[in-house]
């Protein structure tokens, strides 16, 4: 049954909304830049190579722990720009709210999206606000655009996994899907999970300055980990395979994952890379991120392999070995 | 807050020792049924397929709760999300299953109040604050949640709540093991039995069924080491001819099992004949609402008028469901029946056999 209506699930990010996009979008807006759906547009203006990216921010509830709404609309496009290897400059905000929503909120939101800007050293320089009346949007909702000058020589995307990259993850994954759940209405978990937003864009350079042969870069946000790598192992139509026992899941999110029949591979994070690097460089790749404030967990997950081009597998504990899907549907509690 | 204990039943060393020792024990063609979806789906996360000797072969059976939910009753959880001021609470497993042309997913979308819960007592809460509008948990499931279905209604009527209403739609596991022995082609050499269901039942329940049919059953735990150690305890009986009662969880699992939840679930429930999916009626087998507790029996409280539905064609969900085919001998498997778009319910639930063998690539 074709679907008739928007659901839910085609805001997952996994198999419905690319659907949704390959469907609908990509033949209206009909061009490359978009058609590689990659993290951002890359593209020449007088010779100078930028990249510009924008995402949307709607995440309930606005204050989680470690976080806002705000700050997360601020690092996640920061990101977003920065994952082809550009340093992000300026950024644009698009704010709309409720009527009624509390001038505090709205100003905690705010100055926390300064303090993001200046930490990560890009601006914020245009914006719009509007009010919509009472119940025609939930409390607020952010969009921010951004735009990073690239270095001409850098060819950073999806489609450049080579065979015997090694993978390697920036930290502990599922912390920020899992902080924000914990905090959802009907669940009473008293954890010390925080989001684990972060801006990227200093790691990468880092990074890219002292290797030459970082191949792919991404932020695993919605659709986790797992569905990633499946983006970029079908962009790169080569295979991945990643183990069980390198997956760094810290222990309180691990047990929150279990309870509630999470798997952590297909959780949001919010200030975590993902980086294909040539087998020669990555220990100092490796060095460079765990030197990151945001990167002291970082680890090799895997590597990618000649078999089963566009495919990624999971080598279990126990040395089995299992397929890692996109993610379908909204993943699911539990019911027995 | 980290899960102890866990982590011993996840090493490799162990698995590894397990699995030499089921390679060298196996010497006999052996199909084992693991009988409960939360197995099915461990055994492909964790790869057990992959390691296990080509001599034992593996069979889902009919323990996903989701899979064996009547076409009947899904349509009716339908026709109450459509009702006025009314709130349907359910576990998130349910909110794609199909019933005539619609699903809960699809009703929310066109403006039905369907939430879902984690626990059934979260919805006393909504139907606290929501005291105008009538609020219906949906409540499918074996012994594992029963019991705490019973417990929310327990509460409802301490509180003297009157719009909180119940659909039951609970089966009970040892009636289906009992079909399944007696039904035409269905060859079973050993059972695996669910930890979670015998944790609230006990072993003594299985005692009669064991003894009758005398086929090697072990009641597992969900971790691979428990799935590995319980494998290795039915080879090793179906090897010596044996065809005993064994309890391979005992750190969980006990003879009596919990009779503080029992208690809870008889106290609420009564058994009657059930129908299950693909199967068909099973005397004994459902949990209805008892005359003490009828107040909170959706079907009689809403006047639902509940129809039999014919299931959907070419759907084999139910030759699935016991063993007698498997998903890629359907034909609607992965051609026209996908997680996006499941014909049956053995592909909506994240427990479902043929969603395992399509996430899992089988």
């Amino acid at each position: 049954m074709k679907d008739k209506n928007v659901l839910l699930d085609h805001g997952s990010g996994g198999k419905r909304s690319n659907m949704m996009i390959s469907d609908i979008i990509l033949p209206a807006f009909d061009n490359p830049m978009l058609a590689a759906l990659n993290d951002s547009a890359v593209f020449e203006i007088d010779g100078k190579k930028l990249s510009f990216s924008t995402d949307s921010y709607v995440i309930d509830p606005i204050f989680f722990p470690g976080g806002n709404i705000g700050e997360l609309a601020v690092n996640g496009t920061i990101n977003d720009v920065s994952m082809c290897g550009a340093k992000p400059l300026y950024l644009s905000v698009g704010i709309i709210m409720e009527e009624g929503f509390p001038f505090e909120d709205l100003e905690i939101i705010i100055k926390s999206m300064g303090e993001a800007a200046k930490k990560a050293g890009i601006q914020i320089v245009t914006g719009d606000t509007k009010v919509v009346s009472k119940g025609a949007c939930d409390k607020i909702f952010i969009n921010t655009s951004g735009i990073g000058v690239v270095d001409n020589n850098l060819n950073i995307n999806g489609q450049n996994a080579r065979v015997g990259d090694k993978i390697i993850v920036s930290g502990t994954i599922a912390d920020h899907g899992m902080a924000v759940l914990a905090k959802r209405e009907g669940m009473d978990f008293d954890t010390d999970i925080v989001t684990d937003s972060a801006p990227l864009n200093h790691m990468i350079s880092d990074m890219l300055e002292i290797s030459s042969n970082v191949h792919v870069l991404r932020d695993p946000t919605r659709g986790g980990v797992g569905t990633t790598l499946n983006e970029i192992a079908g962009q790169s139509d080569k295979g991945i395979l990643i183990y069980e026992n390198k997956l760094p899941v810290k222990d309180s999110v691990k047990a929150i994952c279990e309870l509630l029949g999470f798997d952590p591979l297909y959780v949001a994070n919010e200030g975590k890379l993902l980086c294909f690097v040539a087998e020669e460089d990555c220990d100092k790749v490796l060095e460079s991120i765990r030197k990151s404030e945001f990167g002291k967990d970082a680890c090799v997950i895997g590597e990618v392999v000649e078999e089963n081009p566009g495919r990624v597998f999971l080598e279990t504990l126990i040395g089995g070995r299992r397929i890692i899907d996109m993610l379908t549907g909204e993943q699911l509690p539990r019911i027995c | 807050m980290a899960l102890k204990h866990v982590e011993e039943y996840r090493d490799s060393e162990i698995a590894k020792k397990l699995i030499e020792r089921i390679h060298e024990t196996s010497t006999k063609d052996f199909k084992v049924m693991e009988v409960c979806g939360t197995h099915t789906m461990s055994i492909f996360k964790n790869g057990i397929r992959d390691v296990l000797p080509d001599t034992v072969s593996l069979i889902s059976g009919p323990g996903c709760p989701v899979c064996v939910t009547a076409q009947k009753d899904i349509c009716a959880f339908i026709d109450i999300a459509r009702m006025e001021n009314t709130i349907v609470t359910l576990f998130g497993d349910l909110m794609k299953v199909p019933g005539g042309d619609s699903t809960l997913m699809l009703e929310r979308a066109n403006g039905a109040d369907v939430r879902i819960v984690y626990s059934a007592l979260d919805s006393i809460k909504i139907a606290q604050e929501n005291p105008d509008k009538k609020v219906v948990f949906l409540g499918v499931g074996f012994e594992t949640t029963a019991p705490t279905i019973a417990a929310s209604i327990q509460a409802a009527s301490k509180m003297g709540l009157k719009n909180f209403f119940v659909y039951t739609a609970h089966k009970l596991v040892p009636p289906a093991l009992e079909v399944l022995m007696n039904t035409e082609g269905v060859k079973i050499d050993g059972f695996l039995l669910p930890g979670h269901v015998l944790l609230i039942s006990g072993t003594d329940e299985y005692v009669p069924f064991v003894e009758k049919y005398k086929i090697p059953t072990v009641v597992g735990g969900f971790e691979p080491v428990d799935i590995l150690h319980a494998m290795l305890m039915m080879i090793q009986q179906f090897e010596e001819g044996k065809g005993t009662l064994e309890n391979a969880y005992q750190r969980a699992v006990s003879a009596e099992g919990n009779v503080i939840a029992k208690n809870a679930m008889y106290d609420v429930f009564e058994t009657s004949t059930a129908i299950w999916r693909g199967i068909g009626p099973i005397p004994e087998s459902g949990l209805s609402i008892n005359d003490k507790y009828k107040e909170f029996d959706a079907s009689i409280a809403l006047g639902l008028d509940v129809k039999e539905v014919d299931e959907p064609k070419g759907c084999a969900c139910g030759a699935i469901l016991t063993g007698l085919m498997s998903p890629p001998d359907c034909k609607l498997f992965k051609k026209v029946c996908t997680p996006i778009n499941p014909i049956g319910p053995c592909m909506v639930s994240n427990e479902g056999t043929c969603a395992a063998f399509y996430k899992y690539h089988v």
